[in-house]
């Protein structure tokens, strides 16, 4: 038996070795209700117990709970040591308390009075029992009774310095569990002044205080940046002697370091410029000291050096804001890549994840391609394999993504089980993201399947599905290969889904070569059927009563399988109906009406990839789960094939969901309207055109747009995008959830937009994306490179997208913005023009009379004048009209027409491809209420272009 | 913050918990049987930190104990496996070389210092001189109350 410190009980030790000295279970078992049972006879009895007698079976008590028994009595005695004046005693029981006793025991009232009677007692020792105790159970009961007097204790010039420290953090925890309860309006200044103490255990406790009350009112507390910069600074250039004991293996102040810099993640870069130079100079400080020689061998001073480094690149990625830093951080993560210390190796995959967001370090995380490949072939533990995976994904790009993909899929051969689900959905969703060429991905998505086929989720082979039907370039290429696919002695069941459902709909394709006839292409999904499962087999069936359509010529071997006792007499319910149904359809139904019931599918509707959303769900359980998880839910058989033939049966694919609803829907194509009857309504035109359907576009669970209109604009998007052709910043569109502003700066041919997006709800948007989206005829003029936006937009929250965008050649129609997001559990999407029109990249010149004449004659061939003629829409005041002209871009030359109500105006647009001058001329006729705007410039598209966006504006 | 910390040995005996957060007593239970798995599975060169739930979880070894942490998202890794080594010299020089048995038959005193040291799931006191000098002062208290029944306490007691 091990000495005890301090006076000890004895009685107490002797039971635990007992303890230690059981050999079985059940021994121990035995040991410990004979002591219950002496405890329980001790309380109850009449003589009554001196403190010492009870603290030591209060602290059995408490050791018989952590051997993890219950304990259901001695809570009073405990309570009971609280009142005694020997510290020992009162510090068991608040122990007993802490440990034991849950907020909501009907014994608190009682803690409570204890607590109140130790804070008032002026013996800090104490107090600081009491505050303890407060923090380690945290109840809004304390906080609401005694709370109020924290705040107090805290900020007193009267408190001694371990006090304060443990005020602070017990101030942090009853803020957490009950932030209403307690104000700290009045305490604001004081608490941030605390970043000030003399003593660095004061500031340590504060900082974490300071940080939560940040977060929750960073206005209110903005002016602990500065405080909390100068604090930094003097720890990041103290000498290692200099703090004395808060210096940890020659690390001056880590804890406090570390804390500092979190705080300051709660802010944007300082605006104050001295306070941002002096924070630059930190971080420098501490990037360079990364490079200084180690002051010792310990591994203690390189955690403590290494965790101040990466708080302080978790700053610089959080500033986003000086590529010099970032770049550095970069490399200095490059380093830790190769580092022998496989905890740093982890690390700096983790946060260069994050460098590989910023539009700053992108390129340089990309030169450790070939490190972060190797990471993944030879690191040893499975979380690190994990956190490469990470990083090739985040930082796949077009220009790696084919390295990327190839050297994932070749990993995932022989990857861990417990993370290949979620390497197949990232190689699907960057296959897809960068695919330039479809084939590839089809090539990709099959491979997959090939090598991980019970990782591929139903969302992938969904999606490829998908892209297929979508893409009529790739369709004969998907149905060959899947075809070579098929031909492979054991392949997955989910190829033979993939197979069957593109075959069925594009086998056509490829029945001209006799190798892939139509008997063979039949007789191949057939020889698969026998081993699939019954899902498979439905899927299979509707392939073939597709084949009917396809190839009339098989229609006897079709139907010879559909009516095979087998198949007919099926104990699956599914499969016989779908036999019968089928074998029915064959037979009774004209040419005709086979061809319409069995046509090919329509285009699937854009909407985000539902990999993607299956990802962002996914949780980070994968190492900690491990092995399988099965949560395969019981799915009704596909036949989302047969466009609608069976309304009545659920459809397979959540996208095709709104064929099951196709009289609100409408326009999925014409197939479906002619099943189901005429009566049906047509789709709305323009949505603008329907108030109702606008509603139900963007409230209802599954918009009714499918496919054709998903393009359509939302309400209001056209007035307010023309608000933008004479201003850059502005309130591009506002509803009861969502603000979206926009702000942008143009420099010749190059364009930075940040469009806001406010979160006017108390309740988070998820899945947000905002994607741009150039029409096929702009796609070469205007070249754009966004940055994405995170999937959550907390509610109340801002967050920005940027958009660097360049424009090449002269376009006349705007990006389209379309935004989609989750609000309690209502897909709402938005489709908005991003105010970039060619206009913007105009820069006015100043020109004398005689060289505007001079040009304004040699650009006299008739398409290169642009003359409008129109109705004034707003009232035309000089003033007003000048300040228009001036923000479209254009300059007013004074002095050249003699008519000093025109206006005349010259420009240059920068494209990338050349410059074009502009010159312009606005005739305003106030009795008429009429202008005459003429437009000239060497190009005949830019002058209509121009003319057609000024028309609109006065 | 962290939200609790947990010592186990290596036969998986849990020997001293700290939850910075209520959890209810089921779940406690729950989460110290699958992490005493997931870390005794785990071999010696691999890293110390891995994702769990929403939390990180950093451990480390001590000859026959474990100490291991749960953190949120956006604490330090590294830090944290200091802040366990702080704990571990603390009580290595409250007790003088601690070892296991140390905490099992003073657990008491074990608490007593991590309530010095982190306080609400953050740390406190970073100074080793200031905390051990916080123990030494209720360690002085201790012995001028004189234990009254020393002499009846025998065996059970």
């Amino acid at each position: 038996m091990p000495t005890v410190k301090g006076d000890g009980m004895r009685g107490l030790a002797v039971f635990i070795s007992d303890i230690r000295n059981c050999k079985s279970k059940e021994a121990e078992i035995k040991r410990i209700n004979k002591e219950l049972a002496n405890i329980r006879s001790k309380f109850k009895g009449d003589k009554t117990l001196d403190g010492y007698q009870k603290k030591k079976y209060v602290c059995k008590l408490l050791f018989i709970f952590l051997l993890g028994h219950d304990i259901d009595f001695g809570h009073m005695e405990a309570v009971n040591l609280l009142s005694s004046n020997k510290y020992t005693e009162k510090q068991i029981g608040y122990l007993f308390i802490s440990v034991l006793v849950g907020a909501s025991s009907d014994l608190m009232k009682l803690v409570i009075q204890s607590i109140k009677n130790d804070l008032v007692s002026r013996n800090p020792i104490h107090i600081n029992l009491a505050l303890h105790c407060m923090a380690n159970v945290g109840s809004r009961e304390m906080a609401d009774s005694v709370g109020g007097d924290i705040p107090k204790l805290l900020t007193s010039g009267e408190t001694i310095d371990s006090v304060k420290q443990s005020a602070g953090l017990t101030l942090l925890r009853l803020q957490r569990s009950s932030p209403e309860m307690i104000p700290l309006g009045e305490w604001t200044s004081r608490i941030i002044h605390l970043l000030n103490d003399q003593h660095m255990g004061v500031v340590t406790s504060a900082t974490s205080l300071i940080e939560a009350l940040v977060r929750k009112n960073p206005e209110e507390y903005k002016s602990c940046v500065s405080l909390a910069v100068s604090r930094l600074s003097r720890i990041v250039t103290a000498s290692y002697t200099d703090l004395q004991d808060y210096t940890y293996y020659f690390v001056p102040a880590p804890w406090l370091s570390v804390k500092l810099l979190r705080l300051l993640q709660n802010y944007p870069p300082p605006e104050d410029a001295s306070v941002r130079t002096r924070l630059t100079e930190c971080l420098e400080t501490i990037l360079n000291k990364a490079q200084e020689p180690p002051k010792s061998k310990k591994v203690q001073h390189s955690n403590a050096k290494n965790a101040v480094l990466f708080e302080a690149i978790n700053l610089i990625i959080h500033m986003d804001s000086d590529p010099n830093l970032l770049v550095r951080a970069c490399n200095q993560l490059g380093q830790f890549l190769q580092h022998k210390e496989t905890n740093l190796r982890y690390l700096a995959l983790e946060s260069m994840c994050l460098l590989a967001t910023s539009e700053f370090s992108h390129e340089a995380v990309k030169k450790h391609q070939d490190t972060v490949i190797t990471a993944l072939k030879t690191e040893r533990d499975v979380s690190v394999r994990q956190r490469a995976v990470d990083l090739l994904y985040a930082m796949c790009d077009r220009s790696n993504a084919e390295e990327i993909v190839g050297e994932m899929l070749e990993y995932l051969e022989s990857a861990d089980y417990s993370i290949r689900e979620e390497m197949v959905l990232k190689v699907a969703i960057l296959a897809e993201k960068y695919a330039v060429d479809y084939t590839w991905y089809v090539d990709v998505i099959l491979n997959l399947i090939r090598i991980a086929g019970d990782y591929v989720s139903e969302e992938v082979w969904y999606r490829v599905i998908q892209i297929v039907i979508n893409r009529d370039d790739v369709q004969g290429y998907a149905a060959k290969t899947v075809f070579e696919a098929l031909q492979a002695p054991a392949c997955h069941e989910n190829m033979v889904k993939v197979g069957g459902y593109i075959l069925g709909e594009f086998g056509n394709l490829i029945a001209g070569d006799p190798r892939s006839s139509p008997l063979v292409q039949f007789q191949l999904l057939h020889s698969k059927y026998h081993l699939c499962s019954p899902n498979t087999r439905g899927l299979l069936l509707s392939t073939y009563i597709k084949f009917i359509n396809l190839f009339p010529e098989i229609k006897s071997s079709i139907q010879e399988i559909l009516g095979s006792d087998n198949n007919l007499r099926n104990p699956d319910v599914e499969l016989q109906q779908r036999c019968i149904e089928y074998l029915q359809l064959s037979t009774v139904a004209s040419p005709d009406v086979l061809a319409t019931v069995l046509e090919e599918m329509p285009p699937f509707p854009e909407r985000e990839s539902s990999i993607l959303a299956k990802l962002k769900k996914k949780k980070p359980t994968a190492t900690a789960e491990g092995g399988e998880e099965k949560e395969k839910e019981q799915r009704t058989i596909p036949q989302a094939q047969v466009n609608n033939a069976e309304p009545s049966a659920p459809a397979p694919l959540p996208t095709v969901n709104n064929l099951n609803t196709a009289p609100s829907g409408g326009s999925s194509g014409g197939a479906v309207v002619d099943l189901l009857g005429l009566d049906t309504a047509p789709a709305p035109a323009a949505p603008a055109s329907s108030g109702l359907n606008f509603l139900a576009d963007v409230f209802g669970d599954q918009p009714a747009t499918n496919g054709v209109d998903d393009d359509a604009l939302t309400p209001g998007a056209e007035e307010n995008f023309k608000k933008f052709f004479c201003k850059q910043n502005g309130v591009l569109f506002e509803n009861d959830l969502l603000q979206i502003g926009i702000k942008a700066e143009y420099r010749q041919n190059l364009a930075r937009v940040g469009v806001f997006f406010g979160n006017k709800t108390t309740f988070q948007f998820t899945n947000f994306t905002s994607n741009l989206v150039l029409a096929d005829s702009i796609k070469s003029a205007v070249s754009v490179q966004p940055k994405a936006v995170e999937p959550v937009v907390e509610g109340g929250a801002q967050v920005q997208q940027l958009f660097n965008i360049e424009c090449v050649d002269s376009f006349s129609e705007a990006p389209l913005l379309k935004i989609s997001f989750t609000h309690t559990s209502q897909v709402q999407k938005l489709n908005l023009k991003l105010p970039v029109i060619i206009s913007k990249f105009l820069e006015p010149a100043e020109m004398n009379s005689e060289a505007f004449f001079t040009r304004w004659k040699a650009l006299s061939q008739p398409d290169q004048e642009c003359q409008k003629i129109f109705k004034a829409q707003f009232p035309q005041d000089t003033e007003q009209v000048k300040q228009k002209v001036l923000g479209f871009g254009l300059s007013i030359l004074q002095g050249i027409d003699p008519n000093p109500d025109n206006f005349v105006s010259s420009a240059i647009l920068h494209t990338r491809n050349q410059q074009v001058g502009c010159l312009v001329r606005l005739e305003p006729n106030k009795q008429m209420q009429m202008y005459r705007l003429t437009i000239r410039s060497t190009k005949p598209e830019i002058s209509k272009a121009l003319g057609d966006l000024l028309e609109t504006q006065f | 913050m962290m939200q609790f910390m947990l010592l186990f040995s290596r036969q998986g005996k849990l020997r001293l918990q700290k939850w910075f957060s209520a959890y209810p007593d089921r779940a406690k239970k729950k989460i110290t049987r699958e992490l005493i798995t997931l870390v005794l599975a785990r071999k010696p060169k691999m890293c110390s930190f891995l994702e769990w739930k929403d939390l990180k979880i950093v451990y480390k070894r001590y000859a026959s104990l474990y100490f291991c942490c749960a953190i949120e998202r956006d604490d330090n890794e590294l830090l944290t496996l200091e802040t366990i080594h702080r704990y571990v010299e603390l009580l290595d020089k409250y007790f003088g070389s601690v070892c296991e048995l140390d905490i099992i038959f003073n657990f008491e005193k074990a608490y007593f210092m991590l309530d010095e040291f982190l306080l609400g799931g953050e740390v406190q006191e970073t100074s080793k001189k200031n905390v051990l000098k916080a123990i030494a002062a209720q360690d002085l208290l201790q012995e001028e109350e004189t234990p009254q029944g020393f002499f009846e306490d025998h065996g059970l007691g």
